[in-house]
């Protein structure tokens, strides 16, 4: 099956076809991975756009459904982080169960256990995200292949820096209760701060300020704009090069950053 | 079995000087000066109880924590120096099992030859041998949760075996194994020396399985004590040992009577429990009068007496000055957090 015979790819692959294999062994996280988010896209989008009440829908569109419209780029993005949340905590399962010994302690390069675990949790966040693309196609979502190729770099972009700085996270800790404290304190603000849920521009001037600085930002951005017909650029967005570059060097750094940090560390033994 | 003296010459293993201390944990020294070499094709124990240093040095063998201190060479590769190298020619079998237990048998063996730059038609032979020799064969699609754990030991060893190591280490590899299970894995470990010259080189506490062991590398507080074969060893501790078991958990009240009127010293092995070393020039009129007197004396509270050669329980309280399961340690655990270069 695997024609990449080279160590390091070998190695690489057949760690990520294990993350993979994990995750669709484990029913409860493919369920969980898949319809949280989208119950949190019916019952939010739904609740907070009907209390809403200044909603500029056109035509026969109702505030609810512009707000659905609005909150549908941050659902995706809320499923890479859950995603990424999840294929990073199984690091701590596997310093506890032991796997990672046996990984460390094999002739190849830590980098290659790296890149497979974000490999791993980035390439499930993408099908996931894909699935509901496609399934928002379906329902209307006009289709460019321009706009898909946008969609599908920025998702597996975005899944790359998520999976990453989870794996920061949970690299130094060995509980998951540690994981979850902070998931809650950092993880899920970031995602709030990053116009997912509400538009930035009219809030208080250093919520605007704290969402400037966050990367997700303007990740959010450029999938927002991805879903837009003819790739317009939606209101208070930034602009494209600037979501795109912030994109791709957030992804960099913490993609240098997980492999530094796997290096410099011994494995923690329960 | 002593292996021939021409092995010798050419050790897989060789340890020299090496040490370790703790970075934590108030600086306390875990191994000190070690020293050894293990020869092709021996089974080699390196026996100790909780908090000797056993569990450090196989963290060290397996370089998991990087050696700081003295020298090892691992079939013609140095540490820290060839490392990657000479990971290519050990297996090693953690005392926390490191399958992935989502994964099936086979799985899990295809995975570690991955990681080692097997694949493909090598690789699927090299299974489906090591299936068959450990009777796993039939389980090869099952998922590593769903098997004892006995059968789940017996994938581990066989995965650690995929790469085709010359040197297998093994920490603990009895711990939480029943008695069936762990004569089970010493047969199939017997076989491997047998059919594939394996050097085999493990970590134990349990005082039976070092029996079985060719050499005995005995640690106490991060030295080394002793190396020797388990015969060798046992013969350093001359004469015969008489163990006493009383009814009541007092055993202690007898050593001061039996110490006068039998000059001898009994030695406390537990509540119930002391022991006596007979000098080696004892006579068997000597041991039968000394039975007899036990006997006529206290009889309505000993539980049990018996006269046995002296096991290597007796060997390491000779060399320690204690009891190998008094040495209850503070501090058992090995190296953990350290920062890697």
């Amino acid at each position: 099956m695997f024609t990449l015979t080279h160590p390091f790819l070998l190695a690489v692959g057949t760690l990520t076809r294990r993350e993979i294999v994990r995750f669709l062994r484990q029913r409860n996280r493919v369920v969980g991975a898949l319809a949280t988010p989208l119950a949190f896209w019916f019952m939010i989008g739904s609740g907070v756009g009907s209390s809403f009440g200044s909603g500029t829908g056109a035509g026969k569109a109702t505030d609810a459904t512009a707000y659905l419209h609005y909150f549908f780029p941050g659902t995706l993005l809320l499923i890479i982080l859950f995603t990424a949340i999840f294929s990073t905590i199984s690091i701590i399962e596997d310093r506890r169960e032991g796997f990672l010994q046996g990984v460390l302690a094999a002739p190849i390069p830590r980098a290659a256990f790296v890149l497979a675990k974000l490999l791993g949790g980035t390439l499930l966040a993408f099908g996931q995200c894909l699935l509901i693309y496609l399934i928002a196609l379906n329902f209307g979502l006009p289709f460019s292949i321009p706009a898909c190729f946008l969609f599908t770099g920025t998702v597996f972009v975005l899944g790359l820096s998520l999976t990453a700085l989870g794996y920061l996270i949970a690299w130094p800790l060995d509980s998951t209760q540690g994981f979850h404290a902070i998931m809650n304190l950092f993880l899920m603000p970031m995602w709030f701060l990053s116009g997912a849920l509400f538009p930035l521009a009219g809030s208080a001037r250093w919520l605007q300020y704290l969402g400037q600085a966050n990367p997700l930002t303007y990740g959010l951005a450029l999938i927002r704009q991805a879903l837009e017909p003819g790739l317009a650029l939606p209101a208070n967005c930034p602009p494209a090069l600037l979501s795109g570059g912030v994109t791709l060097g957030f992804a960099a750094l913490l993609l240098w950053a997980a492999i530094e940090i796997t290096n410099r560390l011994s494995v923690r033994n329960p | 079995m002593p292996l021939a003296s021409s092995a010798l010459s050419d050790p897989i293993l060789s340890c020299t000087d090496v040490g370790y201390t703790f970075k934590t944990r108030g600086g306390r020294r875990a191994l000190d000066a070690v020293s050894f070499s293990v020869n092709k094709g021996e089974i080699f124990g390196v026996l100790g109880p909780n908090g000797s240093g056993k569990t450090t040095l196989f963290r060290l063998l397996s370089t998991l924590v990087p050696l700081s201190e003295g020298a090892v060479r691992l079939a013609g590769f140095d540490y820290p120096g060839d490392v990657a190298e000479a990971r290519r020619h050990f297996g090693i079998v953690f005392q926390s099992p490191s399958l992935d237990k989502k994964l099936t048998v086979a799985e899990n063996l295809s995975t570690h030859g991955h990681l080692y730059g097997l694949h493909g038609a090598e690789l699927r032979d090299r299974i489906d041998a090591l299936l068959e020799r450990f009777a796993l064969t039939s389980r090869r699609r099952d998922a590593v949760e769903t098997l004892s754990g006995g059968l789940q030991r017996r994938v581990e060893v066989a995965k650690s075996l995929v790469p085709q190591p010359a040197l297998l280490i093994l920490d603990e590899p009895s711990t939480g194994l029943d008695p069936v299970a762990r004569r089970e894995l010493w047969d199939y470990l017997r076989a491997l020396r047998r059919s594939e010259g394996l050097t085999i080189l493990m970590t134990t506490h349990f005082l039976d399985e070092a029996e079985w062991c060719d050499r005995l590398l005995v640690l106490d507080r991060g030295r080394r004590v002793a190396l020797d074969t388990p015969e060798a060893l046992k013969r350093a501790v001359s004469g015969t040992v008489l163990t006493l078991r009383t009814k009541t958990p007092d055993a202690a009240s007898f050593i001061d009577r039996i110490a006068a009127e039998f000059r001898l010293t009994p030695v406390l092995r537990g509540e119930e429990t002391l022991e006596l070393e007979l000098p080696a020039a004892t006579s068997p009129e000597a041991e039968r009068d000394l039975l007899n007197g036990l006997l006529r004396r206290y009889r309505p509270q000993i539980a049990g007496l018996e006269l046995a050669a002296p096991s290597l329980e007796n060997v390491f309280a000779r060399l320690t000055g204690r009891a190998f399961d008094s040495v209850e340690s503070a501090d058992e655990a090995a190296p953990d957090e350290t920062q890697n270069g």
